[in-house]
C-alpha cells in the first residue's frame, strides 16, 4: 500500500487522540529537545570563542613565570579546571625571564618563531593640554610587540627601529586621546608635540610621533566616563622608568607554517626554560596558547554534551517505551478495525507497515517539537551568554532520524502483534 | 439450478475441528457440502451453535477447513497460503457484517475506497469508482461524513458499497439486517435483491430469520454442523 495513504491514516489516528499522543511524545520531546539545546549552546559558545580567538591571534603562545604546582593542586586538574592555589604567589624580579634567556631563546627557536612580543607596563597617568585631560595607560613595547598589536595609524608614523634601539621617549596615542586633548579631529596637530603624563608624583615626558585608531570596543567600556586608552612607547623608555630587569611573561608568535605543531613547540619551550628554572623551587615557566584553550573548551563542551546526551538517551528510552505502550493500547482498541481491514484484503505486511508508520509519525512529530523547543531554548541561552547563535544542523538531522528510528524500533513489536492477529478473533472482539 | 452455470462455491465434505490433539478437541462441522452457482441468491439458516459462523468464515476465506475440498471461483482454498487468502478476500469476496465494521476515523467514501487501496488501485481511479458505488446505494450526499454521523441503515449501505468495491465473485452478508429496524432492514434487503437481479451478483445470506431466508432462491438449513435440509425459497418478500 502507498506510503502517503499510510501517513495520512497515521495522522488521522494521532489527531483522533491529541492529548494522549502529546503525553506519549513527551519523553521524546524532552530527550530530543535537551540534546538539541545543549548542542546549540555548545556550538554557539565554541564558534564565538574561536572567532574571537582567531581575531586575537590563535597562533600566539604565551610564555610566563608561574608558581610551581604542588602535587595536590595537580591532581585537581583532571575534570573541570579548579585551580585553587591556596597560597598564590606572584613572581618577583629575581624570578623573571632575563634578557639573556630571551636572546638565547631567539637563537634556539629561530626557525619556529616569527617574532617575540615583549612589553613593559609603566602604569596609568593623565595628560593635560591647555586644561584638556586624557587618561592613558603607558606601555612600552619592542618591535615584535608593535607587529602583534597591528595598530592602524591615522596620523604620523610608527615608532622606528632607531627610536627602539635608543629607547627614545617617543609615543603613539589614540585618536580618542588626541581628540580629547586638542578638542578637534585634527590629529596632525598633535604630531611632534611634547606631552607630559602625570602619575601620582611622577612625571613622564613623551614626544608624539603618531596617532592610532582606537578599535571600537562597543558598549563594553561605554558610558560617558573618560576612557583610558593606551599610550605606546618604546620598550627601552618604559624600562628606564620602571627599572625592572627581565619579564614576568612574553608572547611568542609562531611562524604561520602548519608543519610547526603548537603542542610540540610548547613542550620544547617548556624544556628550554626548565634549564634555567630547575633550581627555582617556587616558580617555573609555563606556556599556554589560544589553540589549546579552544581545544580545552571544546573538550569540556563535548563532555557536557555527552553527559546530557546520556540523560537524553534515558529520556528517549522511556519515551520509546511509552510509544510502544500506547501503540499496544491503540492496537487493542482497534482490534475490530484490524479484523475488518484483514477481511477487506489487508495482508499481514500492510497491517504491520500501517502501525510501524503510525509509531514513526508519532515519534517524528515528537522529535520535530523537540527540535523546535531545543533550538529556540538553545538560541535563547546563547543570546543570554552573548554568544553568536549557531544551531547545530547536524544534530538536528541526527535527532530527527533518531526519533524515527525509535518509532521503528519500539513500534515494530506492537505492529507485528497487530499483523499476526487472527482475523476471525479480531472481528468478533468486543 | 442448472449445472451449466459457473460454480462459485464448491465445498465437499468440509470438516472443521478446533483444539486439534487436545483433550477438549471440538468438531464444529462434520462434513458439509455446499454448492453455489453464479448469479444465485442463497441463504444459510440455523440456530446459534449450529456452525453457521464457522461455515461463513470458511466461505469468506477467513478460516481454512481441517479436512475437505473447497474451491472458491475455481481457486483451491485448501492449499492456499496466508497472503493468498488476503488476496482472495480482497478480490473475490465482499463482506457485509451485522455490525457494519466501518473504520470510524475515515469518511464513508474513504471506507469504500479501502478494498481498492489494498488492491493497489490508483487514487483517482479509486475515488471515481467509490463515488459510483455510493451513487448506487444512494449515499452520495453523505459520502464525506464519518460513520458516527450516519444512521444504522446508512452505515449498512456504505458497507454494501464497500463490499462491491473490487467486483467480488460473491457477497457474503452475515445478518445484515440484524441491528436494524424492520423498515430499514427491508431497504437493505431490497438493495441485495437489486444487486442480484440487475447485476447478477452472487449473494450468500447468513441469517437466523426464516422470514428473510424465504426471499432467497435456495435455503440451506444448518444444524449441529451438518446441512440437514435444502429447499427452494417461496420468494415471498417479507413486509417492510
Amino acid at each position: 500500500m502507498l506510503l502517503g495513504e499510510n501517513i495520512s491514516m497515521a495522522l488521522a489516528s494521532i489527531l483522533a487522540n491529541k492529548m494522549r499522543a502529546l503525553l506519549t511524545m513527551l519523553g521524546i520531546i524532552i530527550g530530543i529537545g535537551s540534546v538539541i539545546a545543549i548542542r546549540t549552546v555548545g556550538n554557539s559558545v565554541t564558534e564565538t570563542f574561536s572567532e574571537s580567538m582567531s581575531s586575537m591571534g590563535a597562533t600566539n603562545i604565551s610564555v610566563g613565570v608561574t608558581q610551581r604546582e604542588t602535587e595536590a593542586v595537580k591532581s585537581e586538574e583532571s575534570g573541570l579546571e579548579f585551580r585553587g592555589r591556596r597560597d598564590r604567589k606572584y613572581p618577583e624580579e629575581k624570578d623573571y625571564i632575563t634578557d639573556e634567556m630571551i636572546d638565547e631563546f631567539r637563537n634556539e627557536f629561530d626557525k619556529e618563531i616569527d617574532y617575540i612580543l615583549l612589553n613593559e607596563s609603566i602604569g596609568s597617568g593623565v595628560i593635560s593640554v591647555g586644561g584638556n585631560n586624557a587618561y592613558v595607560s603607558m606601555v612600552g613595547g619592542d618591535e615584535g610587540y608593535f607587529k602583534g598589536q597591528n595598530l592602524e595609524l591615522v596620523a604620523g608614523r610608527e615608532i622606528g627601529d632607531k627610536a627602539q634601539k635608543g629607547g627614545k621617549a617617543v609615543c603613539l596615542i589614540s585618536d580618542y586621546a588626541a581628540k580629547k586633548l586638542m578638542g578637534s579631529e585634527d590629529y596632525e596637530a598633535v604630531i611632534g608635540r611634547k606631552l607630559q603624563s602625570v602619575s601620582g608624583r611622577k612625571f613622564y615626558d613623551f614626544t608624539v610621533v603618531g596617532v592610532y585608531k582606537l578599535e571600537d570596543m562597543g558598549m563594553l567600556f561605554g558610558g560617558n566616563e573618560d576612557r583610558e586608552t593606551t599610550l605606546y612607547t618604546t620598550l627601552g623608555c618604559a624600562k628606564s622608568h620602571t627599572h625592572v630587569k627581565g619579564y614576568p611573561n612574553f608572547t611568542v608568535s609562531k611562524v604561520t607554517d602548519t608543519s610547526v605543531d603548537s603542542y610540540e613547540l610548547r613542550s620544547r619551550i617548556q624544556i628550554f626554560f626548565d634549564r634555567y628554572y630547575h633550581t627555582n623551587r617556587e616558580f617555573e615557566v609555563s606556556t599556554s596558547s589560544m589553540e589549546s584553550l579552544l581545544d580545552e573548551l571544546t573538550k569540556t563542551m563535548d563532555k557536557i554534551s555527552l553527559a546530557i546526551s546520556i540523560i537524553a538517551g534515558i529520556a528517549l528510552l522511556v519515551g520509546g517505551i511509552g510509544v510502544m505502550n500506547i501503540m499496544l493500547v491503540s492496537i487493542s482498541e482497534r482490534t475490530r478495525e484490524i479484523g475488518t481491514r484483514k477481511a477487506l484484503g489487508a495482508t499481514n505486511g500492510s497491517i504491520r507497515l500501517q502501525f510501524i508508520i503510525e509509531a514513526m509519525v508519532l515519534c517524528l512529530i515528537g522529535g520535530l517539537i523537540g527540535v523546535i523547543l531545543g533550538v529556540s531554548g538553545g538560541l535563547f541561552a546563547a543570546k543570554l551568554m552573548e554568544a553568536n547563535a549557531h544551531p547545530s544542523i547536524s544534530s538536528i538531522i541526527e535527532s530527527v532520524a533518531f526519533s524515527m528510528g525509535i518509532g521503528l524500533f519500539f513500534g515494530y513489536y506492537p505492529a507485528n502483534k497487530a499483523a499476526l492477529m487472527n482475523p476471525i478473533d479480531a472481528l468478533t472482539y468486543e | 439450478m442448472s449445472d451449466k452455470r459457473r460454480l462459485i462455491i464448491d465445498m465437499e465434505n468440509i470438516v472443521k475441528r478446533y483444539f486439534i490433539g487436545q483433550p477438549n478437541e471440538l468438531e464444529v462441522l462434520h462434513g458439509v457440502g455446499l454448492k453455489v452457482y453464479e448469479g444465485e441468491f442463497v441463504s444459510i439458516v440455523g440456530p446459534s451453535g449450529s456452525g453457521k459462523s464457522t461455515l461463513m468464515n470458511m466461505i469468506g476465506a477467513l478460516d481454512l477447513p481441517t479436512m475437505g475440498k473447497y474451491y472458491l471461483d475455481g481457486f483451491d482454498m485448501y492449499n492456499a497460503r496466508e497472503d493468498d487468502l488476503s488476496a482472495i478476500r480482497n478480490t473475490k469476496i465482499g463482506f457485509v457484517f451485522q455490525t457494519y465494521n466501518l473504520i470510524p476515523r475515515m469518511t464513508a467514501l474513504k471506507n469504500v475506497e479501502l478494498p481498492m487501496l489494498y488492491a493497489g488501485m490508483g487514487r483517482r481511479e479509486r475515488t471515481v469508482k467509490a463515488k459510483k458505488l455510493m451513487h448506487m446505494v444512494e449515499m452520495e450526499d453523505r459520502m464525506h461524513h464519518k460513520p458516527d454521523e450516519l444512521s444504522g441503515g446508512q452505515k449498512q449501505r456504505v458497507a454494501i458499497a464497500r463490499a462491491m468495491a473490487n467486483d467480488p465473485a460473491i457477497i457474503l452478508a452475515d445478518e445484515p439486517t440484524g441491528a436494524l429496524d424492520s423498515a430499514t432492514g427491508r431497504l437493505i434487503m431490497d438493495i441485495f435483491h437489486r444487486l442480484n437481479k440487475e447485476q447478477g451478483k452472487t449473494i450468500v445470506l447468513i441469517t437466523h430469520s426464516n422470514e428473510l431466508a424465504e426471499e432467497t432462491e435456495r435455503i440451506m438449513s444448518l444444524k449441529d454442523g451438518l446441512i440437514i435440509s435444502e429447499r427452494k425459497g417461496t420468494g415471498k418478500v417479507a413486509a417492510g
